[in-house]
């Protein structure tokens, strides 16, 4: 087969398997597992061979045209590089494995079956996204995730808050895609095309006419998909569904696809230095409001959201100073080592009985009890802390390389400020991103108290995947030197200069988060607080469900807690308050945008009650007089209907003779 | 002899008749006004038949007719009138009102909408 | 229509401030048995209302003499005043009619009714006498409604509608008979068991 087949066969796969796990799912139950689980990893064996086939030479291209679509032709087109190829690889591993890990964290779950082809579907849709070489084509995947993300994160829709999370979500995306699809079609309009091939080389060779304008709007849809400030918000909230879904989507594949569109098109942007700027500015604000927020959550999955947002603003930040390989390679070891860190989470969540780090700092022994998800955490949050030699410190530098490089003015791709903007953003959040990955380490695996409960051995098939996910989090470093090539030629590898600054901040947060930490834990005894789920020995989902149902209930509010043993609380001060909220983006959107249209609502509804049924009263009223008149004339009297009779003829007859008079003396 | 005297006054003589039906009360009076209608028609045909010289004598025969007929329906009458007033007790034409429209609350009560549409409904 | 016309303007000359007797004759006993007629509808004593109705049906039994009808005015004299009038009188008494002032013999709808009724009237002289005041009634020559010829004509050109007509009038009878008949056979107070009675009917 040549790899072009190949290539269209890895997004059909996990399609049919979703369709197939649809149909099948309530009559043969015993095929759902396997229909998620080797359609999916079917994908990524052939996204392995597509990608050895490719091996980062020549884009392939290939496209059929199914039938005329009017003055832009709209074509099913591959295109493969360097980037498609390797993403696809990550897409095809994270959700092999999350799948695998699915079939034993939701292994009571009475969904499993629309769930695993949701996610199937999902991840077809995902690949199709980053093998598609149309911009139409590429859309519809976009838009699959959407509303897949919808389903999934909605999955346990009995709790409030996943039903918020789900709408929420899908709104907040939705506001994003609108402008994404008229920016798309202005694009194409300008070039003339929806292949990504044709508009790039328009782009390269000033054929767009409006760039600016048409980067803006594309960068509203990628806020939305890749959760950058300010349409972020969608992301912490989303920490409802299940962890696998959070794992596959949140930090993995479908916050990527805003990255990687932005990667694919990026001469579009960079045709605009405003664009760029403001790129840059929304990747700094992004990153550097995300860590601080990270570092005041309670709950361990919205560290984790909040850290995805500060990453994906790593990776903007590459893309606003014009370094597309270093983004993606940002992206693919941000995926390995996110999957593996949220994968990690699930077992710790399913263990402590607990979503909040508060309550696993009362708990003792959590790291004696699930040995495999402590050791795969520890690396995946060095990694995350971008500590050599691990998988996220040779990305991170290839991403405070190039902004160097920009603001040294050694890069002319972008203007030089977004360069400072990126390169001094980083390296705050390098700062904050250790601290908080120290504060996660410390309170979940080094709390005191009581011993953690034993809910027997976690599956099997869970721990393994977490190992397999660890091996790219520890190794991936390794390839920097051959990764140049499969991009743009560049080299990724880590320069002098930033990386001592960056390894620096990250150990000085590290370690001032651990003096914080040993300052305030011994002021988590005294205060005991936290609950465990009600349930302990059900599954992975059920746990977690619980977890999620109660945080509210338990701690007064969904992200944070009142635990004066928090380090975070320490080193944030007056912050906290603001940044365990979000920044109180949610409070300024539900003022700029619930209250006017609730408030809006109402009005209509006033005019309705009001106004219009006044009306409509009024327009009953004189009928129904008009109807009390005539039942007043049906009085029974016979001598009154003759009356009326005989006048009536009467007028009639009167008529009848004037008429004719007249008639006659004309 | 004009022929409008006889005319104008059968018209009259209708019209009176026609008052009696509308405005008395008594069945029989109200019979007695019919009588007078008739009357006035036959009037009328009489003074046409003199007036045409009909061959046939239509008018005079239909007068003939008139009357019989007019003997017929007040022998009829009657013992409607009769079979009311032993049924009822009284033989005033308004007070037998079986086919007026309930009377219930009044129906154009602005305060209340929502009573007619009920209304209505029970009705349909 | 034509022939109308053609006769108003043979007849031209005669003109309405010139009378002959019989029009003077005939315009009297009209305005007495119209009279009597607005006596019959406005009285409030029941009896003499009928009595009223008698002094009109024999006011118009004169008309029909001075029309030359002379078997239809001894008709009308026969069976109104005699019988139909009796019939009436015998349906007051029956009624239990009061004898005397009833001053409820007129229903509320006394004010329509005079409405239409004037109204009516109006229409009605203006369209007579807008068609009929040039015609002219020749009676000179052989009496139109003489016994002889009214005999000879409704026995030998009407004579099918007048056997219809006795079959109308024997079903007339029947029905009377029928109507007034009790149909309980236990004799009860009539208003005794009304509405029942009614219906079955």
């Amino acid at each position: 087969m040549t790899t072009t087949t190949l290539a269209v066969l890895v997004p059909l796969l996990p399609f049919l398997g979703a369709a197939a796990g649809l149909l099948l799912g309530r009559r043969a139950p015993g095929f759902v597992r396997p229909l998620a689980v080797l359609p999916t990893f079917a994908a990524f064996v052939l996204a392995v061979v597509v990608a050895v086939d490719q091996g980062g030479g020549k884009a392939i291209d290939a496209a059929t045209r199914l039938t005329p679509t009017g003055s832009v032709p709209i074509e099913l087109a591959l295109h493969l590089d360097g980037f498609a190829v390797l993403v696809a690889v990550l897409v095809g591993l994270v959700a092999t494995c999350v799948q695998l890990y699915s079939t034993g964290y939701l292994r009571d779950d009475p969904r499993y079956t629309s769930y695993a082809a949701l996610v199937s579907l999902f991840t077809s849709a995902m690949l199709l996204v980053v093998y598609s070489g149309d911009l139409m084509v590429l859309l519809v995947g976009w838009e699959i995730m959407g509303i897949c993300s919808y389903f999934l994160v909605g999955h346990y829709w009995e709790t409030p808050e996943a039903r918020a999370a789900s709408l929420k979500a899908f709104l907040v995306t939705k506001l994003g895609d609108v402008p994404f699809l008229i920016g798309l079609f202005a694009l194409a309009t300008d070039a003339g095309t929806f292949r990504i091939t044709g508009v790039v080389q328009a782009a390269l060779t000033g054929g767009i006419g409006h760039p600016t304008l048409i980067a803006l709007l594309l960068l509203a849809g990628v806020a939305g998909k890749s959760a950058q400030f300010p349409l972020h918000t969608w992301l912490p909230d989303a920490m409802a569904g299940p962890t696998p879904v959070s794992a596959l989507i949140h930090a993995a594949t479908m916050v990527a696809a805003g990255i990687y569109f932005v990667a694919r098109l990026l001469p579009v942007f960079a045709a605009s230095a405003a664009a760029m700027t403001v790129l840059a500015v929304m990747a700094a604000v992004t990153m550097v409001g995300s860590a601080l927020a990270a570092l005041a959550q309670d709950d361990i999955k919205r560290v984790l959201a909040y850290s995805t947002i500060g990453q994906l603003g790593y990776m903007s930040g590459a893309l606003a100073v014009g370094d597309r390989g270093a983004a993606v390679f940002h992206l693919l070891s941000h995926g390995a080592f996110k999957a593996l860190l949220f994968l990690a989470a699930g077992v710790i969540i399913h263990a402590a009985g607990t979503n909040s780090l508060t309550a696993m700092s009362r708990m003792g022994g959590l790291a004696k009890r699930i040995p495999d998800a402590y050791w795969t955490m520890t690396v995946a949050l060095l990694a995350l802390a971008a500590i050599p030699p691990f998988a996220g410190f040779f990305s991170k530098e290839a991403v405070l390389s190039a902004a160097e490089h920009t603001a040294l003015g050694e890069s002319q791709v972008a203007p030089s400020g977004a360069g400072w903007t990126v390169l001094i953003a980083g390296l705050l959040t390098a700062l904050l991103t250790a601290a908080y990955a120290t504060r996660l380490w410390l309170l979940a695996f080094r709390g005191r108290g009581a011993e953690a409960p034993d809910h027997g051995k976690q599956p099997v098939v869970m721990n393994a995947v977490l190992w397999v996910l660890a091996i790219p989090s520890i190794a991936f470093g390794l390839t920097t030197g051959y990764l140049g090539d499969w991009f743009d030629g560049r080299a990724l590898t880590p320069a002098v200069t930033t990386s001592v600054l960056s390894t620096g901040v990250a150990l000085v947060g590290g370690l001032v988060t651990y003096a914080a930490w040993r300052h305030t834990s011994a002021l988590a005894a005294r205060t005991p607080m936290g609950a465990v789920a009600a349930h302990p020995e059900g599954d992975g989902s059920l746990v977690e469900e619980e977890a999620i149902a109660s945080h509210t209930r338990v701690y007064g509010d969904i992200a944070s807690a009142p635990d004066p043993a928090d380090p975070g609380r320490l080193l944030l001060g007056p912050l906290h308050r603001h940044a365990a909220t979000g920044f109180h983006l949610d409070a300024v959107y539900s003022a700029l945008f619930v209250r006017p249209v609730l408030a809006a609502a109402a009005l209509v509804r006033f005019l309705d009650r009001e106004v219009v049924e006044t009306y409509v009263r009024g327009a009953s009223a004189a009928p129904r007089w008009l109807g009390w008149a005539v039942r007043r004339a049906q009085n029974g009297n016979v001598q009154s209907y003759l009356s009326a009779l005989l006048a009536g003829s009467l007028v009639l007859a009167a008529a009848v003779v004037v008429l004719a008079n007249v008639t006659a003396g004309s | 002899m004009h022929l409008a005297y006889p005319a104008v006054l059968a018209v009259l003589l209708f019209c009176t008749g026609l008052y009696g039906v509308l405005a008395r009360r008594n069945a029989i009076l109200v019979l007695m006004s019919v009588e007078l209608m008739l009357n006035a028609v036959n009037l009328n045909l009489v003074a046409f038949d003199v007036w045409l010289r009909d061959t046939l004598h239509a008018g005079q025969a239909l007068t003939l007719f008139t009357i019989a007929i007019a003997a017929a329906e007040i022998g009829i009458g009657l013992a409607i009138v009769l079979a009311v007033y032993r049924n009822r007790g009284t033989a005033d034409i308004d007070k037998l009102r079986d086919t007026a429209e309930g009377t219930g609350p009044d129906p154009a009560d602005p305060e209340d909408p929502a009573a007619p549409a009920q209304k209505a409904e029970a009705a349909a | 229509m034509s022939g109308i016309l053609a006769q108003g303007a043979l007849t031209a000359p005669h003109g309405f401030l010139s009378p002959t007797g019989v029009e003077i004759a005939f315009v009297l006993v009209g305005i007495a048995t119209l009279a009597a007629a607005v006596m019959t509808v406005t009285t409030q004593q029941l009896v003499h209302a009928a009595l009223w109705l008698v002094v009109a049906l024999g006011g118009l039994a004169v008309e029909y003499l001075l029309l030359t009808a002379e078997f239809i005015a001894w008709v009308q004299v026969l069976i109104y005043v005699g019988s139909i009038v009796v019939l009436l009188l015998f349906g007051l008494m029956l009624t239990k009619a009061p004898i005397g002032r009833s001053p409820d013999a007129d229903s509320g709808n006394r004010w329509a009714a005079l409405t239409v009724a004037v109204a009516a009237a109006g229409t009605l002289v203006w369209v007579v006498v807008d068609a009929f005041r040039t015609s002219w009634i020749d009676l000179d020559g052989p009496a139109q409604g003489s016994t002889k010829v009214s005999g000879e004509i409704l026995f030998r050109h009407w004579v099918l509608p007048f056997e219809a007509l006795s079959v109308l009038l024997l079903a007339a009878l029947v029905g009377a008979i029928v109507l007034s008949r009790k149909s309980a056979p236990d004799d009860a107070p009539a208003d005794a068991a009304a509405p029942r009675e009614t219906e079955s009917r």
